[in-house]
């Protein structure tokens, strides 16, 4: 369960940006083949944030899913998982999407 | 704009309908908010330590491997077979991580390398920050190897950069052939694999050609030495792709 230290580094990532400044919301963007479950960081938020700038902050997850492009024909496709080869077999791709960890945009009291 | 109160380039948090009078002062119940675009990774704080890690580790002149498993694996035993082994050609220290005890590092010290136990609690992983205030303790010569024993796991290692300069995925024959289906994240991580505990596989079920394909899968290309830290088979490919990676 990771997701507990994730969402520390969450806090701390945003403190270090903004100071004291109070956040009414978050937005983060998880991908779906981070290794990061989004629903345990929800789980979570609540009580890793209490006596924190982000207390109370309304958290708001985006999911990009999956997407490689193919090294040997050039194909583009989508996998939900890493272990999804291309069409043409290979298994030598580049992710393009599906591996984000980080922190889109706050909502700040003015 | 907010017509009430004439706040520009923010986001009403809670929109009202602006038919009121404007005959009150600021306060009137509604709060104004900005948004700031952040981009920034997670994990920032987390990999810039890793990067003063990897400062400090090639300053001296020291290879540090990151070796990652699940508990059981045979971690704690290559490493003893490897510092009896190597011991008088290579200077090898170790950064144990354990949940609790300090039962890994006493098992090294036992061999003659300094060892330093960090226990991470209720954490399932070794950061940036902890590595480094084991290096501090440890103080490694320079030119030496740093050996680190993540914690038992999978899973959440390979998510954290510790400043190493190879990550190692040990796994065995006795875990299963499917390991690299079920934990793809830590095998793409990986710039080794060890496939240990061979000395088993006349005993146990085990599809190497399977466990190949599954580790090619995850991460094409990937180094897979098959060894035994008991019986000392294949040891010695270890051996070699240490020593190619001496600074």
């Amino acid at each position: 369960m990771h997701e507990m230290a994730i969402t520390q580094s969450v806090v701390h990532a945003v403190c270090d940006r903004m100071g004291d400044a109070q956040i009414r919301r978050i937005c983060l963007e998880i991908g779906t083949l981070s290794g990061v479950v989004a629903d345990s960081v929800r789980f979570c938020f609540d009580l890793i944030t209490e006596g924190t700038p982000l207390e109370g902050a309304s958290l708001e997850i985006i999911q990009p899913t999956g997407r490689a492009r193919c090294r040997d024909c050039g194909a583009e496709f989508a996998l939900n998982d890493l272990l999804v080869l291309c069409e043409c077999g290979s298994a030598n791709r580049e992710l393009l999407a599906g591996e984000e960890l980080k922190i889109r945009e706050v909502e700040v009291m003015a | 704009m907010c017509a009430t109160c004439g706040c520009s380039g923010e986001t009403i948090l809670e929109p009202h309908e602006h038919d009121h009078e404007h005959q009150h002062e600021h306060g009137h119940g509604h709060s104004h908010t900005r948004t700031v675009t952040l981009e920034q990774a997670v994990l920032a704080r987390n990999d810039a330590l890793a990067e003063l890690n990897r400062k400090w580790l090639a300053e001296r002149s020291i290879l540090a491997v990151n070796l990652m498993s699940s508990p059981g694996a045979g971690k704690t035993t290559l490493l003893e077979r490897t510092i009896r082994e190597l011991g008088s050609e290579l200077r090898v220290s170790v950064v144990e991580g354990d949940q609790e005890t300090v039962l890994d590092a006493d098992r090294i010290r036992a061999t003659g390398a300094p060892a330093v136990q960090i226990n991470t609690g209720s954490g399932c992983h070794l950061d940036a920050k902890m590595l480094a205030g084991g290096l501090q303790t440890l103080d490694p010569p320079e030119g030496s190897v740093v050996l680190i024993e993540n914690v038992g796991n999978l899973v959440c290692p390979a998510l954290f950069d510790l400043g190493e300069q190879a990550r190692v995925v040990i796994t065995s024959v006795t875990e299963g052939a499917e390991k690299p289906r079920k934990y793809p994240q830590m095998f793409r991580a990986a710039d080794l694999v060890l496939l240990n505990k061979i000395d088993l596989l006349p005993y146990v079920r085990f599809d190497i050609e399977d466990f190949l394909d599954g580790a090619r899968r995850a991460n094409p290309g990937v180094e897979v030495l098959q060894l035994s830290a008991t019986t000392g088979d294949g040891v010695a490919d270890w051996y070699g792709w240490l020593r190619v990676r001496l600074p």
